[in-house]
C-alpha cells in the first residue's frame, strides 16, 4: 500500500483526537481521546517501520530496517500503560474531591 | 588698531549684563551712567576705527569658527570698512545722545524697570553693532535677530498694556517674515556659492546666473521690507510707538529701521547686477514713500505723523538704492538719524511736559513754555523738509538727483512727496507749538521745559541737522562730495548723472521752491485754527491710514485664526485627543478582553495551542521549509 | 481489488467510524467500547502489515487491560449520559473547526511531499515484526530501556496508589 495512505489515515486519527479533546468536558473522555492519538502515532511509526524495510529489503534480503520504529512502539505502549493507570487514579482522586469529572471544574490555573 | 574692534561691542553688552542683572540692586543714578557710559566707550572706540579706516583703508578682525560644517565655514568675523564705520558712528553717537535722554525721560520708572529698560536698549545697541559689524550675512543675521528681539522687548516695555504687547507681537510677526526672505536668500547663497562672506560673496558674484542673483536680491529685499518698513510689511512701524518716545527715536527711527538700507547697500554688488531687483526696490520704495506721506498728512498723534514720516523717509532711502545712488541712500540715512531722532526726541520732550498727551489736537502755543525743544523741533522740521542748507536737503537732493536720471516720474512723484512731507511736518509743527494752548488747565500748570539731559541731546542733534550735511555737497553748489570719496571703496559708482548743471538747478529749485510753498501753506492754514475735528470724506480714509491695518486683519489675520480655529475645534479635538484617547480605550477594552483568554480552563488553552499550531504550519507552509524538512525525511 | 486492499479499506473504515463514535457517543461506557473497536482495527493494520507481536501486544495491553481500567473507573464513578458535562455550542464549534484545519493543512503537506508517491508499505510479508526479531533486539541492544521501563511501572504503580488513597 502507498505509505500515503497510512498517513492520512494516521492523521485522521489523530485529528479525531484533537477534536474530542477540544469538544468534550468529561475527563475521561478526553483521557481516551489522547489514547485514541497515541494510537494513531502507533500506527504511523508502523507504517514507517515496513516502509524503511521495504526499502532495505530491496538490496538485502536479511535486512532488520525498521526494527527500532517497532520497539518504539512498544516502549509507547508501556508508557501509556503506566500514564493510564496514574491518570485515572488522578480522575478518581478528582471524582472524589468535586463529584464530578468535568474538566471545566479544573481552573484552578486561573489563579 | 585691529585689537580695538572687539571693543565695540563688548561694551554695550557688558552694559547690558551689569544692567540686566542688577537692576534690582543697582540705584538709578548708576544705571544711568553704566548704560550711557558704555555707549559713549563705544562711540569713542568707533571715533578712532573711523579715522582709522579713512586713513589706512578697511580691515577684517577674523575671531572664531562660528560654524564649521564640511566645506562650508563661517568665521565669527568682524569687518570695519567705510561703510560699517560710518554706521558704527551713527549708531553710537545717537545711541549715546538717546540714552542720555533716557536717564531724565525714564525717570520717572521704577529702578528695576528702569534697569530693565537700559539693558535692553544696551542689548540692541549690541546686537545693532553686531549687525553692522559683522563680516558675512551670517553674523549680520545674529544682529539683524537681535535688534528684533529687542525692538520687541520695547515696544512692549509697559508690558501691563495689552495694546502695546499687541504692538510688540505685530512688530515682531512682521519682522519675521521679512526675516524668512533674509535667511533663505543668505542659504541660497550658501547653496550657490558655498560662502557667505561678504568679500567671497562679491568676489564670485558673477559666476551666479541672472535668476539666482535676482532671486537672492529679491528675498534679501524682503528681509528689508520687513526690518525697515516697507510696503508691504510697515505697519508694525507705527503701531511701534507703543514703546517709550527714545526708543521710538533709536530704535524705529534712526537705527534699527536703516538696517534694510544697510544690508542692501552692503549687497550692492549683488543688486546692481540685477536690473529687475533695482526696479522693484525702487518702485516699492517710491510706493511707499508717498503712500506714507499721505497716511501722515491726517494723523493726530504727535508719534504716528513721526512714525509715518520714518517710513516715508525710508522709502525716499530705498528709492535711492533702487536707482543705484547707494551714496545717496546711506547719506540720508546719516541725515536722518539726525533729525529724525532729534523730531522724536523734541516728541518726547513734549508729551514728557505734557504729561504723556500725544494728540496734538490737545496741544498748541508750547511755544513759549518750551523754547528749547520748540527751536530744535523746528530745526528738525526745516532739515526734513529739505530746505538747504539744512543737512535733509543736500541728502534729499541727491537721491531726487539721481532719480531725475534714471526716470524724471521718479523725480516727479519724489518730488510730490517731499512736499507732503513739508506740509505735514509744519502742520504737526504748527498745531503743536503755534496757535494757543488747547489743553486742560491743570496741564497748562504744569507745562515745563524739560531737564538739561534731555534737551542737550536736542541742541546736539539740532546742530548736526544742521550741519550734518555739509559732509556730502554736490559739486554743483561748489563743494566737494566728500562722503561719496569715503564710501566709494564699498560702495559701486553711480548711475552718471547725465543731467547738465543748469537742469540740477532747476530740479533743486523746484523742489526747494515746492516745498517752501507747502510750509507756508501748512503754517498758515494750521496756527490758527488747527483741525480740530475728525476728518470726513477722504480725509477719513488717510486718517484710517486707507484701512490697510483692517484690510490685513481681514484677509490675513481673520482667516488665519479661522484656520487655527478650525485645527483647535475639528483637528484637535476629535483628530487628535481622538486618536490619543481611542489608543487609550482600544488598550483597555482589549485588555478587558484579552483578559478573559485566561479561563483557567484547559479545554481552552489546548484550543490555542492548536490553533496556534495550524497558524505556524501555515507560515511554514507558505515559506516551504516545513515542505522541504518532510521531504529530507525521506 | 486485491484481498489485501480490501481488507485495509475495511479496517480503515472501521477505525475511522470508530474513532468518530467515541466522540459523539453520550454514553461513556459506549464511548469506551468504540475505543475498543478502534484498537482492534488498528491491531488489524498490525497484522496487515505482518506486525504480529505489537498487534498482540496492542490487543492486551490496550483493548485489554487499558479499556478495562477505563470501563472500571467509568463504573465506579457510575457515569451515564445523564451526567455527561456538555461544553458550549461555540467551544464544540471552534474546536472542530481548529481540528480540520490541523488535518486540511497537514493532508496537503503530504499531498505536496513529492519523495513520499514512490514509496510503499510492505504488507502481509516482512519478518521484522515477528516476535524472534524483535526480542532479540529488546534483550540485546534496548535492554537497558526495557529494564528502565519496569522501574516507569513500579513509580508509576507508587503514583497510582498514593493518589489514590483516601487523604
Amino acid at each position: 500500500m502507498p505509505i500515503q495512505y497510512y498517513i492520512l489515515l494516521a492523521l485522521t486519527l489523530f485529528s479525531i483526537g484533537i477534536v474530542g479533546v477540544l469538544t468534550r468536558r468529561n475527563a475521561i473522555i478526553v483521557f481516551m481521546c489522547i489514547e485514541l492519538m497515541l494510537n494513531a502515532v502507533n500506527l504511523l511509526l508502523v507504517a514507517f517501520s515496513k516502509m524503511q524495510y521495504n526499502l532495505a529489503f530491496t538490496n538485502n534480503k536479511a535486512t532488520v530496517a525498521g526494527s527500532e520504529a517497532q520497539l518504539f512502539v512498544f516502549f509507547i505502549m508501556v508508557v501509556a500503560a503506566a500514564e493510564v493507570s496514574v491518570g485515572l487514579a488522578i480522575i478518581v482522586m478528582m471524582y472524589r474531591n468535586v463529584h464530578s469529572v468535568d474538566v471545566n471544574f479544573l481552573n484552578r490555573l486561573k489563579n | 588698531m585691529n585689537q580695538l574692534v572687539y571693543l565695540v561691542p563688548l561694551f554695550p553688552l557688558i552694559g547690558f549684563l551689569i544692567n540686566g542683572l542688577g537692576r534690582k540692586s543697582l540705584s538709578k543714578s548708576l544705571i544711568g551712567v553704566i548704560g550711557s557710559g558704555t555707549i559713549l566707550a563705544s562711540f569713542i572706540v568707533s571715533l578712532v576705527l573711523f579715522f582709522n579706516v579713512k586713513n589706512n583703508g578697511a580691515v577684517v578682525v577674523d575671531y572664531f569658527n562660528f560654524i564649521n560644517i564640511d566645506s562650508l565655514k563661517i568665521s565669527f568675523a568682524f569687518q570695519i570698512d567705510a561703510l560699517s564705520s560710518l554706521f558704527l558712528l551713527i549708531i553710537t553717537g545717537v545711541g549715546f545722545l538717546i540714552h542720555v535722554y533716557s536717564t531724565a525721560y525714564m525717570q520717572d520708572e521704577e529702578p528695576q524697570h528702569y534697569g530693565r529698560y537700559f539693558a535692553y536698549l544696551n542689548l540692541f545697541v549690541f546686537s545693532m553693532l553686531l549687525l553692522v559689524m559683522g563680516a558675512n550675512y551670517v553674523i549680520m543675521f545674529i544682529g539683524w535677530e537681535g535688534v528684533g528681539l529687542c525692538s520687541y522687548l520695547l515696544i512692549g516695555f509697559w508690558f501691563k498694556n495689552d495694546n502695546y504687547n499687541y504692538a510688540a507681537k505685530k512688530a515682531f510677526v512682521m519682522n519675521r517674515i521679512g526675516d524668512l526672505g533674509f535667511l533663505l536668500a543668505v542659504f541660497w547663497l550658501i547653496a550657490k556659492l558655498g560662502t557667505a562672506n561678504y568679500a567671497d560673496v562679491f568676489a564670485h558674484a558673477s559666476s551666479l546666473t541672472p535668476f539666482d542673483v535676482t532671486a537672492i536680491t529679491l528675498l534679501l529685499f524682503v528681509g528689508a521690507m520687513g526690518k525697515s518698513a516697507q510696503i508691504p510689511l510697515y505697519t508694525w512701524l507705527p503701531d511701534a510707538m507703543a514703546g517709550p518716545t527714545p526708543v521710538s527715536a533709536l530704535i524705529h527711527a534712526a537705527t534699527m529701521v536703516t538696517a534694510g538700507i544697510y544690508m542692501i547697500a552692503r549687497s550692492n554688488v549683488l543688486y546692481s547686477m540685477s536690473a529687475v531687483t533695482m526696479n522693484v526696490v525702487a518702485i516699492i520704495g517710491l510706493v511707499t514713500a508717498l503712500f506714507s506721506a499721505t497716511i501722515a498728512l491726517k494723523q493726530n498723534d504727535i508719534k504716528k505723523v513721526l512714525a509715518y514720516s520714518t517710513v516715508s523717509q525710508l522709502g525716499y532711502m530705498f528709492l535711492g538704492l533702487g536707482v543705484g545712488a547707494y551714496t545717496g541712500a546711506v547719506f540720508h540715512v546719516m541725515t536722518h538719524a539726525f533729525f529724525k531722532a532729534l523730531l522724536f526726541l523734541g516728541a518726547g520732550s513734549v508729551i514728557h511736559a505734557m504729561h504723556h498727551e500725544q494728540d496734538i489736537r490737545k496741544m498748541g502755543g508750547l511755544k513759549k513754555h518750551l523754547p528749547i525743544t520748540h527751536l530744535t523741533f523746528l530745526i528738525g522740521c526745516i532739515a526734513i523738509s529739505g530746505i538747504p542748507p539744512f543737512s535733509g536737503f543736500f541728502s534729499k537732493d541727491e537721491i531726487l538727483a539721481a532719480a531725475f536720471a534714471k526716470n524724471p516720474v521718479y523725480w516727479g512723484l519724489g518730488v510730490a512727496g517731499a512736499a507732503m512731507t513739508a506740509f505735514y511736518m509744519f502742520r504737526l509743527y504748527a498745531t503743536t507749538f503755534l496757535g494757543t494752548f488747547r489743553g486742560t488747565h491743570d496741564q497748562e500748570h504744569h507745562l515745563h521745559e524739560s531737564p538739561s539731559a534731555m534737551t542737550i541731546p536736542l541742541m546736539v542733534l539740532a546742530l548736526l541737522s544742521v550741519v550734518g550735511g555739509f559732509v556730502g555737497v554736490p559739486e554743483i553748489l561748489g563743494g566737494h562730495h566728500e562722503l561719496h570719496g569715503f564710501l566709494s571703496s564699498v560702495l559701486t559708482t553711480e548711475v552718471a548723472h547725465e543731467s547738465s548743471k543748469n537742469t540740477e538747478y532747476v530740479l533743486m529749485g523746484i523742489s526747494v521752491a515746492i516745498a517752501a510753498i507747502a510750509i507756508i501753506f501748512a503754517i498758515n492754514k494750521f496756527s490758527k485754527k488747527p483741525e480740530l475735528q475728525d476728518a470726513q470724506g477722504f480725509g477719513k480714509v488717510l486718517e484710517n491710514k486707507w484701512y490697510v491695518d483692517e484690510l490685513y486683519d481681514t484677509f490675513f489675520v481673520k482667516t488665519t485664526l479661522a484656520k487655527a480655529k478650525f485645527l483647535k475645534d475639528i483637528i484637535e479635538k476629535n483628530v487628535i485627543d481622538g486618536a490619543v484617547n481611542g489608543v487609550g480605550k482600544l488598550v483597555n477594552y482589549s485588555s478587558r478582553q484579552l483578559r478573559l483568554i485566561q479561563s483557567g480552563q484547559v479545554g481552552n488553552y489546548i484550543l490555542f495551542m492548536v490553533l496556534a499550531i495550524v497558524v505556524v504550519i501555515l507560515l511554514w507552509v507558505n515559506d516551504n521549509h516545513l515542505y522541504q524538512y518532510i521531504s529530507k525525511l525521506f | 481489488m486485491s484481498a489485501i486492499q480490501i481488507l485495509f479499506w475495511f479496517l480503515s473504515g472501521l477505525a475511522l467510524v470508530s474513532a468518530i463514535m467515541v466522540l459523539i457517543s453520550k454514553n461513556p461506557v459506549h464511548s469506551v467500547l468504540w475505543l475498543v473497536m478502534v484498537f482492534f482495527a488498528i491491531s488489524g493494520h498490525y497484522i496487515l502489515m505482518n506486525a504480529q507481536f505489537l498487534a498482540i501486544v496492542n490487543l492486551i495491553v490496550y483493548a485489554g487491560a487499558i479499556m478495562v481500567l477505563f470501563l472500571f473507573v467509568i463504573m465506579l464513578m457510575n457515569l451515564d449520559k445523564t451526567s455527561d458535562p456538555q461544553k458550549n455550542w461555540w467551544m464544540k464549534l471552534a474546536g472542530v473547526i481548529s481540528g480540520g484545519c490541523l488535518l486540511m493543512e497537514m493532508a496537503t503537506l503530504v499531498r505536496q511531499a513529492a519523495e513520499m508517491k514512490e514509496k510503499t508499505v510492505m504488507m502481509k510479508e516482512g519478518s521484522i515484526g515477528l516476535i524472534g526479531n524483535l526480542g532479540k533486539l529488546l534483550f540485546s541492544d534496548y535492554v537497558v530501556p526495557f529494564e528502565i521501563s519496569s522501574v516507569l511501572f513500579l513509580s508509576a504503580m507508587v503514583g497510582a496508589v498514593v493518589i489514590g488513597k483516601k487523604n
